[in-house]
């Protein structure tokens, strides 16, 4: 019965029935897969290149906030150094600076001082002369007094005579002086 | 394998000696049942049922692979993203082309189609593909046929479609004597010809070689003599041959998807 109906067959022709219901089987296969299946998959890879591009992203994002951190402090720490070496400067100007007043202000007390000792020696100088003068004047009256054996004392001459002596005396000094 | 049984039952009940090799009857069961729908005879037999478990068992399992979508995949969703990317980035991607992607789905069910089916071939009980029916390659290939034209008219233009097929650029005028109808031949009746007859021609072969070694394999054993040495080794060629089917399921479903997806490509760029 088998034999015989094997023969009966062709496998190259196949019959309707089986063409239509091969076809119903794969659109309802294509349906689901099109519709339902093909979908999801597509949202799960989605979703997973999100979260692997999201994790480098992230990742990236860190490291751009520790390269600003890093470049913060790079920056932070050059300007403490260039303030520090500007404040030493500073204070090394200023440490010139009040080397120079002090320098100058010793000196100009030095100065001072050394004109004080010069006008005060001036003027003692003036005393014992204006002293010496008197003395020599009344010496020199009292040597002539006693020399000529009179008193010249009250003679308003004789005075007139002292003083020009004693002129004479001091033009003298001072040609000798501008002499030498 | 009730109808080898059948063949079996009848060869030893016949009294022959000989061995009653399995024929074409193989691929014609007994139907279960017939009906007749707007003049179109349907029957129920093994094979159809086995094409409807495989469809609702494929279903079944693809719903169940993307029930709950997970970033890290379960054991059930890894196999079903594998078979779906091989065909998404193997095939509609890189095969394709860049504009393939739209062809996943389709190419996509195509593939698992057909691999679910060709693997009743060696499922326990079923052991015989519906793809070794040459109805259902031929049906598959024709939608293939169709589909690949359309995409071919709808991205080129008729005109261009069809003048390329028939006269290919590039190629000398004389020789369009010798071309035009090869090509002809080739696009419109060639490739959904082989394409349906190569899944065909396998599941069949497949499905035959398993049934000779194991109808050889209980023949033997019920013979004397040397019979008993050869018994066994049919049995293991008949195992061994399981696992060979299981590739070639596997081949066949891939080089199937593939093929279309080559001839998708050769639709969708023009420079044929």
């Amino acid at each position: 019965m088998i034999i015989l109906a094997a023969e009966e067959h062709n496998p190259l022709i196949p019959p309707l029935g089986e063409i239509i219901i091969g076809t119903i089987a794969f659109a309802i296969v294509f349906f689901v897969f099109a519709k339902f299946v093909a979908p999801r998959f597509e949202q799960i890879f989605r979703a997973r290149r999100e979260a692997i591009e999201g994790g480098i992203e992230r990742a990236e994002t860190m490291q751009a906030e520790a390269k600003a951190a890093l470049d913060q402090y790079r920056a932070q720490l050059a300007e403490a150094r260039s303030e520090a070496a500007q404040i030493r400067d500073q204070a090394r100007a200023e440490g010139q600076q009040i080397l120079e007043e002090l320098r100058a202000q010793a000196q100009e007390e030095s100065a001072r001082i050394i004109a004080r000792g010069e006008e005060q020696l001036a003027g003692q100088r003036q005393q014992v002369v204006n002293e010496l003068r008197g003395q020599i004047g009344a010496l020199a009256v009292d040597l002539a007094s006693r020399v000529v054996g009179e008193s010249l004392a009250d003679e308003a001459r004789r005075r007139g005579t002292v003083d020009r002596f004693l002129a004479e005396l001091d033009s003298m000094a001072a040609s000798g002086e501008s002499a030498r | 394998m009730t109808s080898s049984a059948l063949v079996l039952g009848n060869a030893l009940a016949a009294g022959s000696d000989g061995f009653q090799a399995p024929g074409l009857g193989e691929f014609y069961p007994t139907p279960l049942a017939t009906f007749s729908l707007l003049g179109v005879d349907f029957e129920i037999t093994r094979i159809t049922l086995g094409l409807w478990i495989a469809t609702l068992l494929l279903i079944g399992f693809l719903v169940a692979a993307v029930r709950r979508p997970q970033i890290v995949p379960g054991k059930l969703q890894f196999i079903g993203e594998s078979g779906y990317s091989l065909v998404r980035d193997g095939i509609a991607r890189d095969v394709v082309g860049p504009r393939g992607l739209p062809f996943a789905p389709f190419l996509g069910s195509l593939f698992f189609f057909i691999l679910a089916n060709n693997m009743m071939s060696i499922i326990p009980l079923a052991q015989i593909s519906p793809m070794s029916k040459f109805a259902f390659p031929l049906v598959l290939a024709m939608i293939c046929w169709v589909l690949y034209i359309w995409v071919g008219i709808r991205e080129q233009g008729a005109g261009r479609y069809f003048k390329d097929i028939l006269f290919l650029p590039g190629v000398p005028k004389p020789m369009y004597i010798l071309v035009t109808p090869i090509e002809i031949l080739q696009n419109f009746i060639v490739r959904p010809f082989t394409l349906a007859v190569r899944l065909f021609a396998n599941m069949f072969a497949g499905h035959m070689l398993l049934v000779v070694f194991s109808l050889g394999a209980v023949y033997l054993l019920s013979r004397d003599n040397f019979s008993l040495i050869f018994g066994p080794i049919s049995a293991l060629m008949a195992i061994v041959m399981t696992f060979f089917e299981l590739l070639v399921i596997f081949l066949q479903a891939y080089v199937f998807t593939v093929l279309m997806g080559t001839y998708l490509n050769g639709s969708i760029e023009s420079e044929h």
